[in-house]
């Protein structure tokens, strides 16, 4: 079960452990591998394991849940170097207090690098406990196997984990050189149950939004038309008097109303916004690709070989775009934050509580070890969404009200026009073919604002920051990022292998509304760049897109789960009219899980509908099939989404996608059925795969679109409109 | 000034002012946090309850409407032996969630679903879903446990 965490008074400790002898010893010499780092960060094993005398055991870790089912996955690695049963262990996540501090969950990387540590502490506690054990039953501790957190001797004697360390901590530092299992596998590489989802069905209290302490008020914000606009004047009376209401916060330009309950609340924030009156801002664009086209930009060129072919080629050149996309959370976003008149706590569903609580000590000015913070899940984020600005209201609030927990809930209006928004993207490019059609030379440049403007670059980064009495300005924006990673340029350098390229990342470091992380950053826009423009090369070359791209792909994993998902789609059949089916594929950040996807659609009185689609996937070793299958199919599903429907609008008054209607989202009416295909690999190591089939989702769809109607749509969304307007251009 | 209603096969005094809409007397007020605030304005279904057997959107009808009216939320649905209802344990078989906060809201608009048509289509529980929003793409699974859960009813 996952526990939120209190924290636990432990008995004695084994500290006697520090007098043993090097683990190294015994596992046949060699020098101890480097900790992974997250365990180099927090080598003591006791921040990670506890045991009690029952014998259950609690894994404490930094990351959290967002939805992708890592402490399951956590649980799962625990229990496999353990040898006991997943359903004895505890899990206590992101608290600020007990958890070792990992770094943020972010960018598919809790598996591979978080999965590691987790993996080899268990091993080296489970070497402590065989060592406890044969001490106690005077017995080498080869003479030992361990089943279910019984350790046993050949002649049938046993003594149980509980009882060997339960109750105390085991004062030691992870050494590295017991390394993890490779097989047999017994719980890694199965399908464990989610442990969040049982109190989930049932409605028990799982999120933060249903977290409750004694004396809580309740907090709405009031905010202005359009970001930046200031407060000329605002009447407290009205909402001041209104029943309920506790107090009224004016900090600047930042306003909110407080009252014991939430309703009362929400009538006293829409009285109070009616008695607020707010200057004009600058205004949005209301095309903001031709902004894009025309804004100032820093150009890096991160990918150069080989130079243009000055003759004898013939040359594809192409746009393609994306729009501001929202995060949109289906949980608009909460927090609770006490003050006690001394300490701050928050209740949180950053991605980030430890870097949050350093952010926020700042912003309210507190030295940053009295500022504390806990995980509670909300709803899914993709990325940076309302999480961190959420908190930061709630702590400004709870910093005026010491002694009463203060629960910011923001609406849904809020959440659709405050957010920050995942950066819109304009890909310019060319590629020259050579006479049998294959890619000479490869030329692409990207535009993009920034794709992470995290707190943790600076306290301005905080929506309500720069709207105090006392304003800390928005820092500048950057591309942060660089390889292999990178951010808006993530997979602009493409998955295939061409004989010369150039890839430019043209950086534009103003954006008229802020931008940040969502899921799988730049790799949308450009997967969704590389895989049109393979389709479109593919057909100026008179060859099948599939039959291309395994020209241009070398990597036998890549063609692998390329000509899976298409044998699954079963490519080469024959379609009707108005029906047809694209392709995509990208790995990941170039490193990460391999992904390919085959989408059919038909294209019905001129609406383009989702007939099915199939994925493959190479994610090198997989911890839970079912887990794996379930993120990449929702990253589908959301890709498809984003792409078939969805663009941030702005009018003269602001950001005009207001709500669901304003901006709709995919229905499970629109959903297409989805068979996910996964090439296990156990003899490779875990790759990321939470994000990888973002850019391959959209890009399939587009194609498809192409192919069934002979139009090609290369800025989404890929609407009826768009459609049409293609349709009159082909 | 309270309003009489049956939550859950009790009957409950609410104080909440009458204007206040069901999900914040249901979450504030009774401490049944099972329904959840998504939108506020009846485009996302995260609030859904039953109210006499049939779906509403909790988030805004005011509760002073709903007088002498018998509401379900899922902290209500029970199995026939009082353990989980066949939705929630389709729900769990399937894994039909990833953050699980629309999954409340799917659960009571298919169980409003399965009492008006316990044998339905996989056409009608898409279409019967598609009001009910979820972002992280487990719109597949959900239709699936629903699927499941009809014919556990009938099997
Ligand atoms: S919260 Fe009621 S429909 Fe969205
Ligand atoms: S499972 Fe997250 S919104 Fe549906």
């Amino acid at each position: 079960m996952i526990r939120p965490s209190r924290r636990s008074v432990l008995g004695g400790s084994i500290s006697l452990l520090f007098g043993w002898p090097a683990i190294a010893a015994e596992t046949g010499g060699g020098a101890a591998p480097a900790l992974p780092s997250d365990l180099a960060a927090a080598p003591e094993i006791d921040r990670w394991l506890r045991l009690s005398a029952d014998g259950r055991v609690t894994l404490r870790t930094g990351k959290v849940e967002l939805g992708q089912g890592v402490l399951t996955a956590y649980a799962q690695l625990c229990a496999e170097e353990l040898d006991i049963h997943v359903s004895r262990i505890d899990v206590i996540a992101g608290d600020t207090r007990v958890c070792p501090r990992q770094g943020m969950t972010v960018g598919s990387f809790s598996i591979p690098e978080g999965g590691k540590a987790i993996r080899m502490v268990s091993a080296e506690m489970r070497q402590i406990l065989i060592r406890l054990a044969a001490e106690k039953l005077s017995v080498p501790t080869a003479a030992l196997d361990v089943r279910d957190g019984m350790v046993r001797t050949r002649d049938g004697r046993s003594v149980a984990y509980g009882s060997l360390a339960g109750g105390q901590t085991v004062q030691r530092r992870a050494t590295g050189a017991v390394l993890p299992k490779a097989r047999p596998r017994r719980v890694v590489g199965t399908s464990v149950a989610r442990l969040d989802l049982p109190a989930k069905v049932r409605g028990a209290p799982a999120f933060l939004q249903d977290y409750r302490p004694v004396g809580m008020l309740h907090a709405r914000m009031v905010r202005p038309p359009s970001a930046g606009a200031r407060l000329l004047a605002v009447e407290i009376a009205p909402a001041r008097a209104m029943p309920d209401v506790v107090t009224v916060v004016r900090d600047g330009d930042f306003l909110a109303v407080v009252a014991e309950r939430e309703w009362s609340a929400v009538k006293a924030a829409a009285q109070l916004a009616s008695d607020a009156r707010w200057d004009t801002p600058p205004p949005l664009p209301a095309d903001p690709i031709a902004w894009l086209k025309d804004a100032a930009t820093q150009d890096t060129v991160i990918a150069s070989t080989g130079t243009p072919p000055s003759a004898g080629t013939r040359l594809v050149r192409r746009s393609y775009s994306r729009p501001y996309l929202l995060h949109g959370s289906i949980g608009p976003s909460c927090a609770v934050a006490h003050f006690d008149g001394t300490a701050l706590h928050l209740c949180t569903s950053s991605q980030g509580p430890f870097e949050l609580a350093a952010v926020i000590a700042k912003l309210v000015g507190l030295p940053v070890d009295r500022v504390t913070a806990q995980h509670m899940q909300g709803a899914g984020c993709y990325g940076h969404n309302g999480a961190d600005d959420a908190t930061a209201d709630a702590a400004l609030i709870a910093m005026r009200l010491p002694g009463r927990p203060i629960r910011v809930q923001w609406s849904r209006q809020d959440e659709h026009r405050f957010e920050p928004f995942g950066a819109p993207m304009l890909i310019e490019t060319e590629a020259h073919l050579d006479d049998r059609g294959n890619i000479m030379f490869w030329d692409y440049a990207l535009r993009s604002p920034t794709h992470n403007a995290r707190p943790v670059f600076g306290v301005g980064n905080l929506l309500a920051a720069p709207t105090l009495a006392q304003p800390t300005a928005r820092p500048k924006t950057n591309n942060f990022g660089g390889p292999p990673a990178y951010a808006a340029d993530r997979n602009a350098i493409p998955s295939y292998v061409f004989p010369g390229l150039r890839v430019t990342t043209r950086f534009v470091p103003e954006s008229p509304v802020r931008t940040s992380s969502l899921r799988s950053l730049g790799a949308h826009g450009n997967v969704f760049a590389i895989e049109s423009m393979m389709d479109e090369c593919a057909l100026a070359a008179g060859v099948d897109p599939l039959a291309y791209r395994l020209r241009h792909a070398t990597d036998p994993r890549a063609q692998a789960v390329m000509q899976r998902a298409c044998d699954a789609i079963d490519w080469s059949h024959p379609r009707p009219a108005d029906r047809g089916c694209g392709m995509a594929y990208a790995r990941y950040k170039n490193y990460a899980a391999y992904c390919a996807i085959a989408i059919e659609v038909e294209i019905r009185e001129g609406e383009p509908v989702l007939v099915r689609a199939t994925l493959a996937a190479d994610a090198g070793e997989i911890v839970n099939p079912d887990g794996l299958r379930n993120q990449l199919e929702g990253g589908l599903l959301q890709s498809l989404s984003w792409a078939r429907h969805e663009a941030v609008r702005f009018d003269g008054a602001g950001v005009a996608s207001r709500d669901w209607r304003d901006y709709p989202i995919l229905t499970i009416g629109e959903a297409p059925p989805v068979e996910v295909i996964l090439i296990d690999r156990p003899d490779q190591p875990s790759l990321g795969a939470g994000e990888a089939s973002q850019g391959p989702a959209s890009a399939a769809f587009a194609n498809a679109v192409a192919r069934a109607c002979g139009a090609r749509v290369r800025n989404l969304p890929i609407d009826r409109a768009a459609i049409a307007a293609a349709r009159v251009r082909a | 000034m309270t309003t009489a209603l049956t939550v859950n096969g009790k009957r409950v005094a609410v104080t909440s002012t009458p204007d206040t809409p069901l999900l914040y007397v249901l979450r504030d007020e009774l401490a049944l946090n099972g329904a959840k605030y998504g939108c506020g304005a009846g485009q996302c279904g995260a609030c859904t309850v039953l109210c006499d057997g049939r779906a509403l959107r909790s988030c805004f009808v005011p509760v002073r409407t709903l007088a002498g009216r018998s509401i379900t939320t899922i902290e209500g649905l029970r199995g026939p032996k009082g353990g989980l209802h066949r939705l929630q344990k389709a729900f769990l078989d399937q894994q039909a969630a990833q953050c699980g906060y629309c999954t409340a809201g799917m659960i009571m608009g298919a169980a409003a679903l399965l009492r008006e048509k316990p044998r339905p289509t996989e056409e009608d529980v898409r279409t019967a879903l598609s009001a009910n929003l979820c972002r992280c793409g487990t719109h597949n699974r959900i239709v699936h446990a629903v699927l499941r859960a009809a014919e556990a009813q009938h099997g």
